[in-house]
């Protein structure tokens, strides 16, 4: 019978140790898994990028249900273990479940350290240490302004960034002179520090908390000089320490961490302790690559075989905020037995120092360039004599032995025992070698069987080169993202086939193109729908069950399951008659909230989702058509006042984008597009952050596009100027329909156009003419089908089982349909 | 089970393939699903996480994405699929000559 193997706690050590386990012993143990956590195994170091808002939750899960269930693992989740018997071998969770163990892993990892001051228990003060802080994190931003956090180390300044990403406004405090201090050398600290408040956060430094101010939750945070720092969500992040009480209680021996020897057995033979409540060799650990080698050397141990031993290592700090690179590793103080050299280049804002002894490295400090970084640890790594190279040492390893600047050359000369892959200490030769071996032709292929740029993915660069060093040109990086786990393919791939085999339905495009599931995901199945819209509309009947609600019922659901609706008004132009019959609606209607949009359009609020065909029956007899406020299509064309009124007018701007909004609207796009046309470069319409703008000039139409206003920031690319207004809209809607077919579902017109490049488009639609004018005559043809007023449509009774119960069962009153 | 009985709703027509209808009962509304191959589901329309109506997802083989912010639910368990944790209820439902009934506990429903 297989023996019993119970884990405390389901982090990413234990997780890479069963990895190890299954590979090395399969079907050795019956494994029972108790995670205090309500969720799977994910990739904890990836919990700033879900903050900022770069990853979702789905894609850092490192072991989803399936895998528990294909290897025959029990998983508790919610589960804590409350106490531990050695005695009876046995453990028990706060939920009554007591499961017997022959061998027991101790993961029970860190608990975040909370500073011992008043008002640290008040709503609203929060630590960084798992999923549910940062959805706290997250609920809080949308609603609060003001946010503190305490601790400038590695979390702290993560979390900084991320809530900053979010619309907080955001403060650091740090009780040391520099940040990072345990990380970075003063310079480099001071240089973080100016990089950190240029993205608008505030650092105080030697900030000591006195206390937290708030009634009922926080309000603020007072410090030992008496100011008070109002904030109405406080973050600590000051610290781990390890999670002992459990085992402690259980008789263990433990110091600060839980004892273990460097096979990371404990003082009792049949435990074992890993990650970072685990004390081996007199250190504790937390960061990554030292805790993936106590899982190797725990799987080893439980598989009965080898003789790995753990052994401390320098582990090397990178920080994952987007635009701040920094790199330390070792030992960087000062001393008499020490030299050291420094690389400033205060303009580029580059920092780089090494610390030598006796002609080794033994500290390097990066900032601002941090390529080197692997090559310099590796030097570090063998204790290199560096004697002969100190002159170019700090210039990198390009400027070495008349190597050339070309970065794949750097990789190739690469030893191969040197360190990819930091967080799990791969080396160059083991992910070339499996590369060969499986046949490896992408990244998440190299990920899946090497673990290398798996965990933080700072090193997916170097892999990159790697993969097309070893297998050549047929390794094409950007051709691996497929659409969905239905299917292999890429967006771009999908949309080239559906035009080079004619496909026009959506069976047939799964059909032929060997989807692997029966009828698509919410992914891909609004992506194709859209895909077959775009390039076949004479033919394509649209997939109403294909599109997210509010395209299906055209509206905008709301959070509580009722909806909202804005009437179209043409450039944001309105009058008396329009404004009493949205009053009268709003009445008739019992409608709780009206609100005037950014796009200078109105917005009711709060429609029940079985009034909506009678509230467009009325708009439309004032007649309104739909706004397409829901729709991956033309929302708003914004304008001002222009010639008609404004004395700076160059150009009549509110005609011209009354005019666009004509002609475009009802047209489906790969994501929304949101124009605007100001009158003069004074850009009261605040065309330069829209999908396309236009800037009104005495001479004639500026034309720009690929602006940004939401997620990201980013003001217009300018694609040209034409002369008159007939020229301008033949400009506009031929870069729209490029747009529409070639840009992948949900992508904004700033991102297609940073990946086709603003050259390539302006080639295409404005110096070719001939193709422009093919660009806007498919526009046009496309646009017969689409302009047909959907709300007109339901009004008559075009879908009608959309907006009513099918039946009414019991003593409910409402008449069924 | 004292009280449990069929109450007919209509028929697999009135129902898109890979769609969804809602039906009001006095203790809130019940999705009820229909796949591409016609198969029916119930489950109670209401998605424990924010209280989405998954009856207004997007439906793929069987299972609903729900609307408000995309956990997916199976049609036959009612369990929450991937990463995200949770269950809806789901109610029989009984299909004869293409007529919908769904089993649904009368007496249960008056004493709650």
């Amino acid at each position: 019978m297989a023996e019993k193997l119970v884990i405390i706690g389901n982090g990413m050590a234990p997780g890479r140790m069963l990895e190890h386990l299954l590979e090395a012993a399969p079907g050795r143990y019956d494994i029972t898994i108790f995670n205090a956590e309500p969720r799977v195994n994910y990739d904890r170091i990836m919990l700033s990028p879900v903050l900022s808002g770069e990853k979702s939750f789905e894609e850092i899960v490192i072991h989803g249900d399936g895998w528990y269930v294909a290897n025959g693992i029990t998983l508790y989740k919610g589960h804590r273990i409350v106490s531990i018997d050695r005695e009876e071998k046995t453990v028990t969770s706060n939920h009554g479940v007591t499961e017997r163990y022959d061998r027991l892993v101790v993961a029970t990892g860190s608990v975040p350290f909370i500073i011992p001051v008043p008002g640290k228990d008040l709503p609203g003060v929060l630590s960084y240490r798992d999923l549910d802080d940062v959805d706290a994190m997250l609920v809080a931003a949308q609603s609060g302004q003001k946010a503190v956090v305490i601790g400038g180390g590695l979390l702290g300044l993560e979390a900084a960034a991320g809530l900053k990403q979010q619309g907080m406004e955001v403060t650091v405090l740090h009780v040391m002179p520099t940040l990072m201090e345990r990380q970075l050398d003063p310079a480099a600290g001071y240089l973080l520090q100016r990089a950190v408040e240029a993205r608008g956060i505030q650092v105080r430094t030697k900030a000591n908390t006195r206390r937290i101010v708030g009634e009922k939750r926080v309000e603020g945070v007072e410090l030992d000089d008496g100011t008070v720092i109002p904030a109405t969500l406080v973050v600590m992040a000051v610290g781990i320490r390890p999670n002992v009480a459990l085992a402690k209680e259980a008789g263990l021996a433990v110091n600060r961490g839980i004892v273990t020897d460097d096979r990371m057995i404990t003082s009792d033979p049949d435990i074992l302790a890993v990650g970072e409540c685990a004390e081996v060799g007199g250190m504790v650990y937390g960061l990554v690559a030292p805790l993936y080698q106590m899982a190797r050397v725990a799987a080893a141990v439980l598989a009965g075989g080898g003789d790995e031993r753990f052994v401390h290592a320098d582990t090397p700090t990178k920080l994952k905020v987007t635009g701040i690179d920094l790199y330390s590793l070792g030992d960087f103080a000062d001393g008499d037995d020490r030299e050291e050299i420094v690389l400033r280049d205060a303009s580029a804002g580059v920092y780089k120092r090494l610390v030598l002894k006796g002609g080794r490295i033994i500290g390097t400090v990066l900032f601002g360039e941090t390529a080197d970084g692997a090559w310099f640890a590796d030097l570090q790594k063998k204790q290199a004599d560096i004697s002969a190279m100190r002159d170019t040492l700090i210039f990198g390893q390009a400027y070495q032995g008349g190597a050339s600047a070309d970065p794949l050359a750097a990789v190739a000369s690469l030893a191969d025992d040197a360190e990819i892959c930091g967080c799990n200490g791969i080396c160059k030769g083991k992910i070339v070698s499996t590369i060969t071996a499986k046949g490896l032709t992408t990244l998440d292929g190299v990920r899946a069987h090497t673990k290398a740029s798996a965990s933080c993915g700072t090193c997916t660069g170097l892999v990159e080169k790697l993969m097309t060093l070893t297998i050549g040109e047929s390794y094409n990086p950007a051709a691996i993202q497929p659409m969905c786990t239905c299917t292999d393919l890429g967006h771009d791939e999908v949309r080239r086939l559906i035009k080079a085999k004619s496909l026009k339905t959506i069976p047939a495009v799964m059909q032929e193109l060997e989807w692997k599931t029966s009828c698509g995901c919410s992914k891909c199945r609004p992506a194709l729908n859209y895909y077959l819209v775009a390039d076949w509309p004479d033919e394509y009947a649209d997939d109403y069950q294909s599109r997210f609600v509010n395209e299906r019922v055209h509206a905008n659901i709301q959070r509580d399951g009722t909806y909202s609706v804005v009437p179209r008004m043409w450039g944001g132009m309105t009058n008396a008659r329009e404004l009493r019959a949205i009053a009268d609606v709003v009445d008739k209607f019992a409608i709780p909230a009206v609100k005037v949009t950014g796009g200078q359009r109105i917005d009711m609020l709060g429609i029940k989702k079985e009034d909506l065909p009678a509230v467009w029956a009325d708009l439309g007899k004032a007649g309104f058509v739909s706004g397409h406020a829901y729709a991956k299509g033309l929302r708003t064309v914004k304008t001002c006042v222009g010639t008609d009124w404004c004395r700076f007018g160059t150009q009549d701007s509110t005609g011209l984008g009354i005019r666009i909004e004509k002609f475009m609207w009802g047209s489906w796009t790969p994501a929304k597009v949101k124009m605007g046309v100001s009158g003069c470069p004074r850009n009261c319409a605040e065309a330069t952050c829209k999908d396309v703008g236009v800037i009104c000039v005495d001479s004639g139409y500026e034309i720009h596009f690929a602006g940004a206003a939401g997620l990201d920031i980013k003001g217009t690319e300018v694609l040209g100027l034409v002369k008159t207004e007939d020229e301008a809209l033949e400009v506009i809607v031929a870069l729209t329909q490029m747009y529409r077919e070639q840009a992948r579902y949900l992508e904004r017109i700033y991102k297609w156009a940073r990946r086709i490049g603003v050259a390539e488009i302006k080639r295409q639609v404005l110096d070719d003419l001939e193709r422009r004018k093919a660009y806007f005559d498919r526009f046009v043809f496309s646009q017969t089908f689409a302009q047909v007023d959907p709300w007109s449509e339901r009004v008559s009774g075009k879908d009608k089982h959309e907006f009513r119960p099918m039946a009414a069962i019991g003593v409910v009153k409402e008449a069924a349909e | 089970m004292t009280g449990f009985h069929w109450h007919d709703i209509g028929t697999i027509d009135d129902i898109p393939p890979r769609g969804a209808r809602c039906v009001a009962t006095p203790q809130g509304k019940i999705g009820v699903f229909r796949t591409v191959d016609d198969r029916i589901y119930a489950i109670e329309d209401h998605c424990p996480h924010r209280g989405g109506p998954l009856s207004e997802g997007i439906v793929h083989g069987a299972a609903v994405t729900c609307p408000l912010h995309n956990w997916v639910f199976s049609l036959e368990t009612g369990l929450a699929q991937g990463a995200d944790e949770g269950a809806v209820k789901t109610i029989p439902v009984r299909v004869i000559d293409r007529r919908i009934a769904l089993g649904l506990d009368l007496a249960l429903m008056a004493a709650e």
